[in-house]
């Protein structure tokens, strides 16, 4: 099993949610983040005091699937999520140990 | 406040030879209720209120941070009630009744708790009560106006009794100089509906308290960014809204020149919010909503002075004069000397009341489609008596405020205390928060 988190832009959620859907995927966790990469963050400007924003805002989107779908995965979100300009995000994929699920007791895939 | 032409023309029906003897002498002894007139000076009197509360509390609180909306929101509530009491107990007699021997500087206390006003008295064509109820507005938004300048870190309390100590001895004797029969009035200072009184007042002041108080911690280094200018352009609008019965109300009738003055107010602010943002736009690549609203308060504030003199071409060049000089008092000025005027009260009111209060000299001349300069007097004359009113009221403003805030320190304290400011005035000063999502 494996913990696929991927930073996505914020306006790009809904097609990821139905690329992700559209491949089985059932459940997933969404957080609104700030950060930055290599797009870097903006200026603002206000009556004439600028100000350095480094913090754009950013979705991000937590799923866990079985080993076999993680490349399904990858590639959804990724063609989904992609604009081809800087900024579109990153996918960092982790091991997952184990899933428990509270209402039955299920754990491993079953708990997915 | 220009005098109302009298309608001596009615007394017409009673012969040519009665009318020619008796009229005008009729029309000067028994003023008579207009029911046109009052109507429009109670509506003009709700718009000039509305202006404060809601229009300039939302558009500052939307200027500062989240911490703090509250705290200038309340400050803006809380002027307009103390204003309120203070006008009806002693301003409006200090500002309006005949000061006697001292009348050139100041009104005396004969109407003090609104003595003498009551239901049948009339000032011109409408009942006093509303005459002074229009001006209890005025007083009210002028130190509302100065809360932009000290934004967050005043103390709630020290701004109380500034305000109470600065309406009893600033506006209130200047507001009598010109409109209560003092002496820049007396000596021809064109000025409708406030640019000295209101707008150079304020802003003067609110400028020397933003230096006598000091930056704000972490300024300018720090990014404090307006929490909301979705609120800031709501409030811009409403002050717009509002200003028609500030200028148009100033002729305290409805009549042509009532009329006048709300298109040239309508003109002035429309050129002076386009001259903002091109003005931006040029200098930084794009236009904002912050400068076209800014750009829209200076136009409005630059009319003041000139809306019942000036014609409507008159006004757009008062507007873009102002739109482009509050821009850079606010955007350029403000940034080299260093002063932390938070909300640029000195950037839009003190120097748009100055741009609008010499131009009235220039744009109320007949030639340049104003309604005329008084008989014998001069372009340079009138701009020379223009320049005597401003001076005079910042002179004065200074000194005076600059006195009062050294009081108010020594009594309570000017501002909060560093860790204070830090945590915001709203926790700090009222246990609430603006926001609690």
């Amino acid at each position: 099993m494996k913990l696929i988190s991927a930073i996505i832009k914020p306006f790009k959620l809904d097609d990821v949610r139905d690329a992700l859907a559209e491949i089985g995927v059932r459940g997933m966790t969404v957080t609104e983040v700030k950060g930055f990469g290599r797009q870097k963050g903006h200026t603002e400007l206000y009556r004439g005091a600028e100000y350095a924003v480094d913090f754009l805002p950013k979705i991000k989107l937590e799923v866990a699937v079985e080993d076999d779908l993680v490349d399904q995965v990858i590639e959804s979100i990724s063609g989904a999520a992609k604009t081809d300009k800087i900024g579109d995000g990153k996918v960092f994929i982790v091991n997952l140990e184990q899933v428990y699920r509270i209402r039955t007791g299920e754990t491993g895939n079953d708990a997915l | 406040m220009s005098n109302r032409t009298n309608k001596t023309i009615l007394c017409a029906l009673g012969g040519v030879a009665v009318w020619l003897a008796a009229g005008p002498v009729l029309a000067q002894d028994t003023p008579t209720l207009d029911s046109g007139d009052t109507a429009w000076m109670m509506t003009a009197t709700a718009l000039v209120l509305f202006m404060t509360i809601p229009g300039l509390s939302l558009f500052y609180a939307g200027m500062v941070r989240a911490k703090n909306a509250l705290s200038v929101m309340m400050q803006c509530f809380a002027i307009t009630c103390l204003m309120t009491v203070l006008w009806v107990v002693y301003g409006y007699s200090l500002a309006f009744d005949d000061g006697g021997g001292l009348n050139q500087w100041v009104g005396g206390l004969s109407k003090a708790f609104m003595a003498g006003v009551g239901v049948d008295t009339l000032s011109g064509s409408i009942p006093e009560s509303v005459f002074a109820i229009f001006q209890m507005t005025f007083a009210i938004i002028t130190p509302a106006l100065m809360v932009g300048a000290f934004a967050e870190r005043m103390k709630f309390s020290a701004m109380l009794l500034f305000m109470t100590l600065w309406l009893t001895v600033v506006y209130a004797p200047v507001c009598h100089w010109v409109w209560g029969g003092g002496w820049l009035g007396e000596m021809g200072v064109l000025d409708f509906a406030g640019g000295t009184v209101v707008h150079i007042n304020a802003g003067i002041a609110g400028l020397v308290a933003a230096m006598v108080i000091g930056k704000r911690k972490g300024y300018p280094r720090t990014a404090m960014p307006p929490h909301s200018l979705v609120l800031t352009l709501v409030g811009a609008a409403m002050l717009w809204v509002g200003w028609f019965g500030f200028n148009a109300g100033s002729e305290l009738a409805a009549d042509g020149t009532a009329g006048m003055a709300m298109v040239v107010t309508q003109v002035a602010t429309a050129g002076a919010a386009l001259a903002w943002m091109f003005s931006e736009w040029a200098g930084h690549g794009k236009p904002s909503a912050l400068g076209i609203a800014s750009g829209a308060v200076a136009g409005l504030v630059a009319i003041t002075p000139a809306s019942g003199f000036v014609g409507p071409m008159g006004a757009l060049a008062i507007g873009v004069a102002s739109g482009w000089g509050c821009y850079i008092a606010s955007v350029k000025i403000k940034r080299a000397m260093g002063y932390d005027d938070s909300l640029d009260v000195f950037g839009v009111h003190a120097v748009g009341g100055i741009i609008g209060a010499i131009l009235t000299g220039v744009f109320v001349s007949a030639a340049l489609g104003g309604a005329g300069l008084a008989e014998g007097i001069s372009m340079g004359a009138q701009v020379g008596k223009q320049i005597v009113g401003v001076v005079a009221t910042i002179v004065y403003d200074i000194i005076v405020t600059l006195v009062l805030l050294k009081i108010v320190d020594g009594m309570l304290g000017l501002r909060v205390n560093e860790d204070e400011e830090t945590e915001g005035l709203d926790i700090v000063l009222h246990d609430e928060r603006g926001y609690n999502l």
